[in-house]
């Protein structure tokens, strides 16, 4: 497929692993956010065809991953409803909540529907009207504008039996969040290239700026991240620490100007928890109040449970960079794909899925010309 | 979640600049797909796409800079190469 097949072609991943092996003077600890970053590295042995003093750790970028125990158990709720059809992208399925997740709720006769766009979900309201029809808004900003768009529409054509449990998160504050730490290894930033495909990479510019620190704005494929990571070894090496486009074929400096003016239109900024993380300040989208009557946490009523994440896991720590997921006790033991302890462990973005199903357990083909 | 993925513009349907919707193919599946935040969109432009949405169109011009500077990499090993043995 263009655009996909060259971008994975061995022999040129090949010339830049060498030549990054080449510039490489000194050990460097990188991070790349995204968790599709995460799952191509792993995947296609990115990590394994870098010098030994690279060191790549994995961030907090998989939306999955980061939503909160209490806004799963709020969708788990709302799922169990009669008058509610819940519907949800198929990867928060899986995720486990307190005592059970979303699919046990479908097993269980609940109507819990599995939608590749937000629109599916409004249409659903639309065939429906006996019924209401909440949508699981999750996701970075990548995903918001489709989100927001969900909620614009409805407003728009009047469609009362629709609502939104949102529990956005955005990047920028998580990523000062690991910056600010005191257990702070990372030393440079692969900038999740399709977040920045809808925000642009200005706001990037004061977090280099105060840290220190490159950020490349980087692609998905083998070989943008090859190149992303020559980039930012490059920095390193020469004392620079800049922000710089490596995903210059899809994102622009100010990014998608529509959709900002819709995601400005029907979000504002809250504070938002992260699982594993806590709270960060202004690190989430909530809807606005002209978006009121769509939004699920005003028009139910939900019970709040504060819940406490199994202790084994240490899925916190990962996401930060600190450590690995093969330094878990529970990794591969108590807690594996088919039995997710964490939520890393269930969506493919995830670092404990992607070791799991790459590096040992069950591993699985990882050519880079497939 | 984040997925994206590029696809080709097959055709366009409607001209509502919140509705305007695409056929748009990955490698021969052919998805439904909103224009509305792709205004310059046409038909055969690639764009990555998002949950059902288009995040942008993908620039080609841009898109050739990776192996542009492969071949360089490779231009100067050789380069180097031959340094070495003469
Ligand atoms: S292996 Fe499982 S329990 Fe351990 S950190 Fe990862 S998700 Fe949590």
């Amino acid at each position: 497929m263009k655009f996909i097949d060259e971008y994975r072609d061995a022999e040129s991943a090949n010339a830049f692993a060498r030549e990054i092996r080449r510039i490489t003077t000194k050990p460097w600890t990188i991070m790349e956010i995204c968790g599709g970053q995460t799952h191509a590295i792993v995947k296609y042995g990115i990590d394994e065809l870098l010098p030994k003093k690279i060191r790549l750790v994995h961030g907090p970028g998989c939306p999955v991953c980061v939503t909160p125990l209490e806004s799963l158990d709020r969708a788990i709720q709302l799922a169990s409803r009669d008058d509610v059809i819940f519907c949800s992208f198929g990867d928060m399925l899986r995720v486990p909540g307190t005592s059970k997740d979303l699919l046990s709720v479908k097993a269980d006769g609940g109507d819990v529907r599995i939608v590749y766009s937000p629109l599916d979900a409004l249409e659903i309201a639309k065939k429906n009207s006996n019924k209401k029809v909440v949508f699981l808004a999750v996701g970075f900003e990548t995903t918001a504008p489709a989100n927001a768009m969900a909620a614009y529409l409805a407003k728009e054509q009047n469609i009362k039996n629709f609502s939104l449990l949102v529990s956005h998160v955005l990047v920028p504050p998580a990523m000062e969040v690991i910056l600010a730490s005191p257990n702070n290894q990372v030393q440079g930033f692969l900038a999740a290239g399709h977040v920045c495909t809808v925000m642009g990479y200005k706001e990037y510019e004061p977090i280099a700026e105060k840290y220190k620190i490159p950020i490349i704005v980087t692609g998905f494929e083998p070989l943008d991240i090859l190149q992303g990571l020559y980039m930012c070894i490059k920095q390193l090496e020469e004392g620079k620490k800049n922000v710089e486009n490596q995903y210059s074929r899809v994102v622009l400096l100010d990014g998608n100007p529509v959709a900002k003016d819709i995601i400005k239109k029907v979000f504002c900024t809250v504070m938002r928890k992260w699982r594993g993380i806590g709270e960060i300040p202004n690190s989430g989208y909530s809807l606005n109040k002209d978006y009121e009557s769509f939004d699920a946490e005003k028009i139910f009523d939900l019970q709040d449970i504060v819940v406490e994440e199994p202790s084994e896991c240490i899925s916190g720590l990962v996401l930060q960079g600190v450590k690995e997921p093969s330094e878990c006790s529970a990794f591969g033991k108590l807690c594996t794909p088919e039995h997710p302890l964490g939520a890393l462990m269930v969506s493919t973005e995830g670092a404990c899925a992607a070791y799991y199903r790459y590096k040992g357990h069950g591993k699985e083909d990882n050519s880079m010309d497939e | 979640m984040c997925l994206s993925v590029p696809g080709k513009i097959l055709s366009i349907k409607g001209d509502d600049p919140l509705t305007r919707s695409a056929k748009v193919s990955f490698g021969g599946t052919v998805k439904d797909i909103n224009l509305a935040y792709v205004p310059e969109a046409k038909i055969d432009d690639y764009v990555i796409v998002h949950v059902g949405f288009a995040l942008n169109t993908i620039d080609s011009e841009e898109a050739e800079k990776v192996f542009k500077e492969i071949e360089q990499i490779q231009i100067m090993e050789k380069k180097a190469y031959e340094e070495d043995i003469s």
